[in-house]
């Protein structure tokens, strides 16, 4: 065989390689994700190489403006018409970017730099030996109680990998919301499930019980996502596909070409039915719907403060936008099976979370509560199917998730000697000794409550109207009377801070950095210019409620 | 720049003002009523290049908007914040801020002892941009979110000195009563979106037409029970008196320029909507000829200066409501009348305020007599305003009252005689009563000598008295030039302001492309009822002559017959609303309470207690243990799968 004839065979054996195509990314439409998943690998070199003494500067530093950047391309993708008119799927048909997306992305990278913010105060605790701390523990690996713990309090060690943390949960939520595809869904949901458990474990006070959380957190996650991934197998044995578009046109009996090699599962309904239910568990979990909801109370109340107010606000964003798509891009052929059992899921949520908030004695477990109420009052939005239903839930989240920042920065700066002062009975007469902070507080909860005025009111209305429109009103009802009894327990709070006597050996209120008032300051002005002026935003919400498909 | 874009600040400078002084805290209590003063001078600045603006214009083309926002726009509900400022709004806000701003100049010195004159001033300028938001609204829910500033700003100043209990009682009466003719005018926009799916001026006003007539009365009546809230018509009356509680500027401001002017503004506002209600009309008609006797007799009983000028304006007002009443006939003699009147009404209050400023806050005109020597200014300026409200000939209350006594006549029929009758009667008495105060307090014998003041018998004394030391015998002072000249450019607007309007019936011809204007066919000859009205004049002026100028004034009030008893405690209005309401709301609320009690807390409270329980029961599954709430999470997954194949198979 000669070189040529060797050579000819070797390019006729190469053809068909180089017929496969490069994948083809739109950088520019995924930069919101890549900015911040590029700051948190910086964020791991600044661990690495930084010295420790300014390593919380860097970190703080490109964690804020990592966030910034990615709002600003979220908007100038927004600007551009990729909400409307150029939406479309990107990166292989794994992300798709239209208006929900850049909604939801646009809202979570605030939330983020909100909760960045608070993840940043470092003037609550007491300096440890001339240094100042945040609320996060001195050394994550060192035992509780242990020498080595009391060595790197002494040392003035903080766990400033924190930050990189919160932009890769932050990265990974970006992701799940405009996820096109299944597979892509499950990584973005590991993605920023496991930066949280690890965050979640990382009190400075009350060790063990963080430790505690993070490890329920963690195990239950985990189960919650061995079902989604059963059910996306289920899912791609009934379709053929993980990709949304081809299971919707499944669903629809649209397909025409079965793939030989799953022609005895494909278009079994069975399979599309339970499969379509475990992922949509492992969503509900997310979102702490009843009753996947147990982990809520527990982990919320054992995190680190900050943490908690960022995941109660920034999860639920991702976890709702996932839902959204997954229910109305890829299973609106089947609404009629799932309707109903959002219903009864959205019904005991609203009551279930409402009817135990009133029982809690400690505040974190209060707001938990009242998160898993909220998420109820989404889903009722979610049950709508219609664009109404799409940007009122849209609106909710993004009017919920300042609220619930706040508002758990505002329990950061009650403390007495232990710490955080979170048992609500520490909190009677607050009004008196510091009538700012509880007015403050006073206004989310009733944002929380939906008094008018508020951007709790303009949210719940939007999606009350948006569920009875869709036909859904004795789920209106329902949800009118659990705000009812959610109520109570709110007025409960602001009655306890205003109308108590203070007690003599009660907390005291610390005085924040301003980065923990920007925190309350943003979290105060967006619910109240909700609840005034909320019509541009309702608009603007309502432009982005197109799913494209 | 157009005119249209200043609108916004004239309600903006006042409110600037208002949010500066009230929110800037103590280290602006050295400035406060300069920058008060400013805002509402640069207010009246504005109103006056507005009016040039207008003025150039041509008449078919002097109504200028300014669309500021969409306020609410839910469905067809859609309000807007808009203005909308023509000859009528014109009118009004060069008379709030023009003679708002010459009470501001006078409390710089009235005020000047009180240690919350920042506040007061703060108060002030609010009181002005709530009116002037009310008057410049396009629609009629931004005209409420007036309505309701202008009493909340009321309610404020009223009770200034809320450390007096008779003050803050005073401030909450005005307050309720207000809230009374509140109700009349949400129900009557409520109406208005039902009827016409709108509450915009120009969309109602163009379909009144389409209504039927039922419906336009019934509007027409709730916007009268605003009007009467707000102008202290009868039935809702009650407050203006005890509103003197308040330092005497703001009596002058309420009394003048803002407040009780809302009402007639509302009525001859709706004129289109009152046009196509004849019943609602007459029954404006009768609650103002009730309200001018009415008021012209608790004014001559009245021993206090202050509460006299009170039943006067009350009657005053009620003499405007007839007019607009009267359909196209009065609607411009009503507004012309509202200015002359608030600038002699004005300079009536500032002289009372500058009489007590130099009687250590002594308000009882009985204690009064011969102060024309201490306080010359005074004398000459309040006996302007004097002249001006009887009606003396040349002065501007005989144009615009004359033009209101015919045009009640010029209804024609029974009804015309006997509005005519009562606005006649009306004039003698307001003579009356008007000479008597001039005569008790300028002319006769010093009756202030050797007798300390603020005995038991003047109860609503003024506080500021503990500055000049109590018990001591007054010495009678002219007040300083900082009071004097305001009083003196408002003698000189009430006594050429009704010739300068009526001399080639200027006024008519600016305001008619509103309210529009018809004549009406009198059965008396104008001259006929100018000479009548001259006949009661003098008649009225006699009598108080006879009774208060030629005989002395006893330093104590006798005893008196019924009528004059009854009128002293304000022709038993209190009484009748104590007895009727008062006593009548208490059955009520201790049955409603009762009911209260055992139904509705009993339902209440189980509910609560049973929630609770259940709340309890449910805390329990919330155990701690992971494997606990694995177990859930699969029961969970379970019903949930097995739901959704459940939907399939039914």
């Amino acid at each position: 065989m000669s070189a040529a004839a060797v050579h000819s065979l070797w390019t006729t054996a190469a053809d068909p390689i180089t017929k496969i195509d490069a994948p083809k990314i739109e950088y520019g439409q995924l930069s919101p994700t890549l900015i911040v998943v590029g700051a948190a690998i910086v964020g791991v070199l600044i661990e690495a190489f930084v010295p420790r003494k300014s390593r919380y500067y860097a970190q703080v530093f490109v964690s804020a403006v990592a966030l910034c950047a990615g709002f600003a391309a979220v908007v100038a993708l927004a600007a551009d018409g990729y909400g409307t008119t150029k939406a479309h799927i990107a990166a292989m048909g794994a992300i798709a970017v239209d208006g929900p997306s850049l909604f939801l992305q646009g809202t979570i990278l605030l939330a983020g730099l909100v909760g960045l913010f608070t993840f940043a105060e470092r003037r609550l605790d007491p300096a440890a030996h001339g240094n100042r701390v945040d609320s996060f523990a001195a050394q994550a690996a060192s035992v509780p109680g242990s020498d080595s713990e009391q060595a790197a309090v002494k040392a003035g060690f903080t766990t400033t990998e924190v930050f990189p943390l919160l932009l890769f949960a932050v990265a990974g939520m970006l992701v799940f919301p405009s996820a096109n595809d299944l597979l892509t869904l499950f990584v973005a949901l590991e993605v920023f499930s496991l930066p949280l458990y690890l965050m979640c474990a990382l009190a400075r006070r009350k060790r063990l019980m963080s430790q505690e959380a993070a490890v329920k957190y963690f195990l239950l996650g985990a189960f919650a996502s061995a079902f989604t991934l059963f059910g996306i197998a289920l899912l791609y044995g009934y379709a053929g596909s993980v990709s949304y578009a081809t299971i919707a046109q499944v669903v629809d009996g649209t397909v025409t070409n079965v793939d030989p090699a799953l022609a005895g599962t494909m278009g079994n309904d069975s399979l599309l039915l339970i499969g379509a239910a475990m992922v949509v568990m492992g969503l509900l979990f997310k979102v702490g719907a009843v009753p996947f909801h147990m982990w809520t109370p527990d982990v919320y109340q054992g995190a680190p403060t900050p943490v908690t107010g960022f995941m109660a606000a920034a999860t639920k964003v991702a976890a709702f936008g996932a839902l959204l798509r997954l229910l109305y891009v890829v299973l609106p052929g089947m609404r009629w099976d799932w309707r109903p059992v959002m219903w009864g899921v959205s019904i005991i949520t609203m009551l279930g979370g409402a009817i135990v908030a009133i029982t809690q004695t400690d505040i974190k477990r209060l707001l938990a509560y009242s998160s898993i109420a909220h998420a109820g009052f989404i889903l009722a939005g979610v049950i709508a199917t219609s664009k109404d239903g799409v940007s009122s839930v849209l609106f909710y989240l993004a009017a919920y998730s300042f609220v619930t920042i706040g508002a758990f920065a505002v329990v950061t700066l009650v403390r007495d000697a232990g710490g955080e002062a979170t048992h609500l009975s520490k909190w009677a007469g607050l009004g008196r000794r510091s009538p700012l902070v509880a007015a403050v507080f006073a206004v989310f909860l009733l944002a929380f409550a939906g008094i008018p005025l508020t951007s709790g009111f303009a949210g719940k209305f939007a999606v009350f109207k948006a569920a009875a429109e869709g036909g859904a009103v004795p789920l209106v009802v329902i949800g009118v009377i659990s705000s009812a009894i959610a109520a109570f327990f709110y007025i409960r709070v602001i009655v306890l801070m205003f109308f108590s006597e203070p007690r003599p050996e009660g907390p005291t209120v610390a005085v924040p950095s301003p980065l923990t008032m920007a925190a309350i300051g943003l979290g105060v002005a967006v619910t109240l210019v909700l609840g005034v002026a909320p019509q541009y935003f309702l608009d603007l919400a309502n432009q982005a409620g197109v799913f494209v498909r | 720049m157009n005119a249209e874009n200043l609108i916004a600040l004239l309600i903006a400078a006042p409110l600037l003002g208002a949010a500066v002084l009230l929110l800037g805290g103590r280290r602006l209590d050295g400035v406060g009523h300069w920058i008060g003063t400013l805002l509402s001078t640069a207010s009246f600045v504005f109103g006056v290049i507005l009016f040039a603006d207008l003025l150039g214009r041509n008449a078919e083309h002097r109504t200028l908007t300014q669309h500021l926002w969409t306020w609410i726009s839910v469905g067809s509900f859609q309000a807007d914040v808009t203005f909308r400022l023509d000859q009528l709004s014109m009118t009004f806000v060069l008379l709030i801020t023009g003679v708002g701003s010459l009470i501001h100049v006078y409390s710089i010195g009235y005020m000047e002892h009180d240690e919350r004159r920042r506040r007061f001033f703060g108060y002030l300028n609010l009181f002005l941009a709530a009116m002037l938001l009310l008057v410049l609204a396009d629609n009629y829910l931004l005209l409420y979110v007036g309505w309701e500033g202008v009493g909340l700003a009321s309610y404020l100043l009223i009770g200034f000195w809320q450390h007096k209990p008779s003050a803050a009682t005073a401030a909450k009466k005005a307050f309720l009563v207000n809230r009374v003719g509140d109700m009349g005018l949400s129900i009557a926009i409520m109406l208005m979106f039902t009827t016409f799916g709108t509450f915009a001026f120009g969309p109602v006003f163009s379909h009144v037409g389409d209504a039927s007539e039922g419906k336009l009365t019934a509007i027409g009546l709730m916007l009268l029970l605003a009007a009467c809230g707000k102008s202290a018509q009868v039935p809702l009356q009650s407050w203006l008196g005890d509103a003197m509680e308040g330092p005497t500027p703001v009596s002058a401001l309420i009394h003048a320029a803002t407040m009780v002017t809302a009402g007639v503004y509302l009525i001859v506002r709706s004129g289109d909507v009152f046009n196509a209600a004849p019943d609602a009309q007459l029954v404006v008609t009768v609650v103002g000829a009730v309200t001018l006797l009415f008021g012209a007799i608790v004014g001559c009983a009245k021993d206090d200066i202050k509460k006299a000028l009170a039943g006067s304006t009350m009657s005053q007002i009620g003499y405007m409501v007839l007019a607009a009443g009267l359909g196209p006939i009065g609607y411009v003699f009503a507004i012309m009348h509202l200015v002359t009147h608030g600038f002699f009404k004005a300079g009536l209050f500032l002289g009372a305020g500058s009489v007590m400023h130099g009687m250590n806050d002594e308000v009882d005109m009985r204690k009064y007599g011969g102060l024309r020597k201490y306080m010359p200014v005074t004398f000459i300026t309040f006996g302007l305003g004097y002249l001006a409200i009887i009606g003396f000939p040349g002065l501007s209350g005989f144009f615009s009252k004359d033009k209101i006594i015919e045009a009640a006549f010029a209804k024609g029929g029974t009804e015309g005689w006997i509005l005519g009758a009562c606005a006649l009667l009306g004039a003698a008495i307001t003579a009356f009563y008007m000479t008597r105060v001039m005569l008790m307090t300028f002319f006769g014998e010093e009756r202030w000598r050797n007798q300390p003041t603020r005995s038991p018998q003047a109860p609503s004394a003024e506080p500021a008295a503990e500055h000049h030391g109590e018990h001591a015998e007054p010495h009678p002072h002219e007040s300083p030039k900082v009071m004097t000249i305001p009083m003196i450019v408002l003698a000189v607007g009430s006594v050429f302001g009704g010739a300068f309007f009526s001399i080639g019936d200027r006024f008519l011809h600016w305001l008619e492309p509103v309210t529009g204007h018809s004549e009406g066919d009198s059965p008396l000859s104008a001259a006929t009822v100018t000479g009548a009205t001259m006949v009661c004049l003098v008649i009225g002026v006699g009598i108080a002559y006879v009774q208060y100028g030629r005989r002395p004034v006893p330093a104590v009030a006798p005893r008196g017959s019924l009528l004059t008893r009854a009128a002293r405690r304000d022709l038993l209005q209190d009484d009748f609303n104590h007895v009727v309401l008062v006593r009548g709301g208490e059955h009520l609320t201790r049955s409603l309470v009762y009911v209260d009690h055992t139904l509705v807390d009993g339902v209440v409270n189980g509910t609560a207690a049973g929630f609770g329980g259940l709340s309890g029961r449910l805390r329990k599954l919330q155990n701690g243990y992971a494997r606990s709430y694995a177990v859930s999470m699969f029961g969970g997954a379970a019903l949930l799968v097995a739901a959704t194949l459940l939907m399939r198979a039914v």
